[in-house]
């Protein structure tokens, strides 16, 4: 458990996000710190703001004002392409897997490699078999090991499992963060927990992480700090030691005043 | 490992039924199969003369045309859309290569090959309004049937050029190359030849890739970083070729260019793809399937026509064999997993 220490870096910091659909402000001047190693999980009411905060961090939307920095340098997506070439790994609640295809496709999906040498750059030739163990080197170093085909079509697998794939394809391709948005929501309690193991496994692999939850059990299980969004901005940061779960869902619906960050 | 003997468990105690509905999910090519090979020994024993090298060999010049254009089909099937102007380009072409070279005097190659622009553009025009102006595509090409139908009366003058008046390039394809007594016209090895191109591109290039992820959840290809824009415009296009391909072909089987024919080639290529299993919803499917559907097509025609049967009632039996390939797709999709 790597608490974050103040002085360091973020990896990833957004200062005075603004975002509007009309008159609708969705972020009001949001700021978010997410720091090497931790996991940071992101709350808040339906309409808080989290959605838009998290869709600007991934570059499906571009904020009207504020400033997003990577690694201390200023960064500005205007596409998630744009996030994903600066190493940030996105999985949607839509989990964005193609479902006809198998693991391996799945995991490689949109930078496919092709295979050396003319067959490779004339006859555009995919190196099935370099994916394919690169997709299982990838599964296992995550503990997904129950997925024995990885040439299994992704609509066979069940949430969980189509979870892992997501999980396992961000954590392979991300390099800098990578960003879940509710990734328990419609597992089972058994599945739920494999998927809770799988994102430790991804920030002790070195690669900080934010989740986005409902959850609150899942949320104060696993998370270094929390993020607690409210009325389009942050409200406070807290931890699971410093607060209680239900203090939390008190700051987050306004029923507490917000403290001073603890964390 | 535990859950992959489990299923293994659970599957044995399946019913047949269930065996069945597994198998054809993950083997999508054995019903379409298995319906050929029934059909072609129904009609053999039926009538003798049918399977002779002589009418095998008229089998697949009668399916070629119909096979090429159906290549195009799957491959925007596969992508969820339909096209419903795969005939009117594949005849509108035809009319251009011989409008180009009779009346405007050009050499066979040339008009060849622009008779080629000419469809390719068609196709980019679907392709456009598509991905640009997000029409449905059943719409779009419902418009585009309708305006290259009637551009092609105009150019034509609702006259048929004969093979005879055009350069000898124009009708090659009908030429074919005596194996026996079977014949293998120019046409069809330039088809079964784009089948293995397409075969190919699908099952092992990124593009093949993302036509099939396209085709199953595009919001979710377009978060996976493919631009399925692209995507859609690119397999439009290229079906867009393969109808002009098509019509060259055309030229060469009926030794003329006609603007009267292949009304019915915009349904007969999306009944082959639908027979050969690829489904209507996208995303699933392969060009195999596709030929192996056209050639049932072609052997229910031929077969029925051999045993005496009526032409109207050779459509009466497609029809019916399409709704159950279709019935047969819904159940597959239900499969349990």
């Amino acid at each position: 458990m790597s608490h974050a220490a103040p002085d360091r870096t973020p990896v990833l910091q957004a200062k005075g996000l603004v975002k509007k659909y009309g008159r609708v402000v969705a972020i009001d001047g949001s700021d978010l710190e997410l720091y090497p190693g931790e996991i940071l999980a992101v709350i808040g009411d339906n309409g808080a703001g989290k959605s838009s905060l998290i869709k600007a961090l991934s570059g499906a939307l571009v904020p009207d004002s504020g400033e997003i920095y990577l690694d201390g340098r200023q960064v500005q997506f205007r596409t998630p392409m744009d996030a994903r070439s600066a190493g940030i790994e996105t999985v949607y609640q839509t989990l964005a897997v193609a479902p006809g295809l198998d693991i391996a496709d799945n995991l490689f999906l949109g930078r496919e490699q092709r295979r050396a040498g003319p067959l490779g750059s004339v006859f555009r030739m995919l190196d099935r078999n370099h994916m394919r163990s690169e997709a299982k080197r990838h599964m296992s170093e995550l503990g997904v090991a129950t997925l024995q085909n990885i040439g299994q079509a992704v609509e066979s697998l069940s949430g969980g499992q189509r979870q892992a794939v997501a999980v396992a394809r961000s954590a392979a391709f991300g390099s800098k963060v990578v960003i879940l948005d509710e990734p328990t929501a419609a597992l089972g309690v058994k599945e739920g927990n494999r998927v809770l193991q799988l994102i430790r496994d991804v920030r002790d692999r070195g690669l900080p992480v934010i989740l986005i939850s409902h959850n609150m059990p899942h949320v104060f299980e696993i998370a270094d700090r929390i993020h607690i969004q409210r009325l389009g901005r942050r409200a406070t940061v807290i931890t699971p030691k410093s607060h209680s779960m239900s203090e939390a869902v008190a700051i987050m619906t306004g029923a507490a005043e917000p403290p001073p960050p603890t964390a | 490992m535990a859950t992959a003997t489990a299923d293994f468990d659970v599957r044995k105690n399946d019913s047949l039924g269930l065996r069945i509905q597994h198998l054809l999910h993950a083997n999508p090519i054995l019903g379409p199969l298995a319906v050929l090979l029934v059909a072609i020994i129904a009609f053999s024993i039926v009538n003798g003369r049918f399977f002779t090298a002589t009418n095998l060999s008229l089998v697949l010049q009668q399916v070629t045309v119909i096979a090429t254009l159906a290549l195009g089909q799957t491959l925007i099937i596969l992508t969820a859309g339909i096209d419903l102007s795969a005939g009117a380009i594949a005849v509108f072409s035809s009319i251009l290569m011989a409008t180009f070279c009779v009346d405007a005097g050009v050499t066979g190659v040339i008009a060849l090959l622009l008779g080629f622009a000419c469809g390719t553009a068609m196709g980019a025009l679907n392709g456009f309004l598509v991905t640009r102006i997000k029409l449905p595509p059943f719409i779009v090409t419902l418009g585009t049937l309708t305006i290259f139908f009637s551009l092609n009366s105009v150019v034509s003058n609702s006259e048929t050029v004969r093979g005879s008046d055009m350069p000898g390039i124009m009708t090659w394809t009908g030429d074919s190359i005596p194996i026996g007594n079977f014949r293998l016209t120019y046409g069809s090895i330039i088809m079964l030849l784009l089948f293995g191109f397409f075969f190919y591109a699908l099952r092992s290039t990124a593009w093949g890739k993302h036509v099939y992820a396209t085709g199953d959840d595009a919001e979710a290809a377009r978060l996976a970083g493919i631009r399925t824009g692209r995507v859609l415009f690119s397999v439009y296009t290229v079906a867009g070729l393969l109808y002009a391909i098509g019509g060259w072909i055309l030229i060469g089987r009926l030794a003329s260019a006609s603007p009267n024919v292949g009304v019915e080639y915009n349904l007969d290529s999306i009944t082959a793809v639908v027979l050969g299993g690829t489904s209507l919803f996208g995303g699933r499917g392969a060009v195999i399937g596709t030929l192996i559907g056209a050639l049932i097509v072609g052997v229910f025609r031929n077969g029925l026509q051999l045993a005496g049967v009526e032409v109207v009632w050779q459509g009466f039996a497609i029809g019916l064999l399409v709704l159950i390939a279709v019935s047969l797709d819904q159940w597959i999709r239900k499969v349990k997993t």
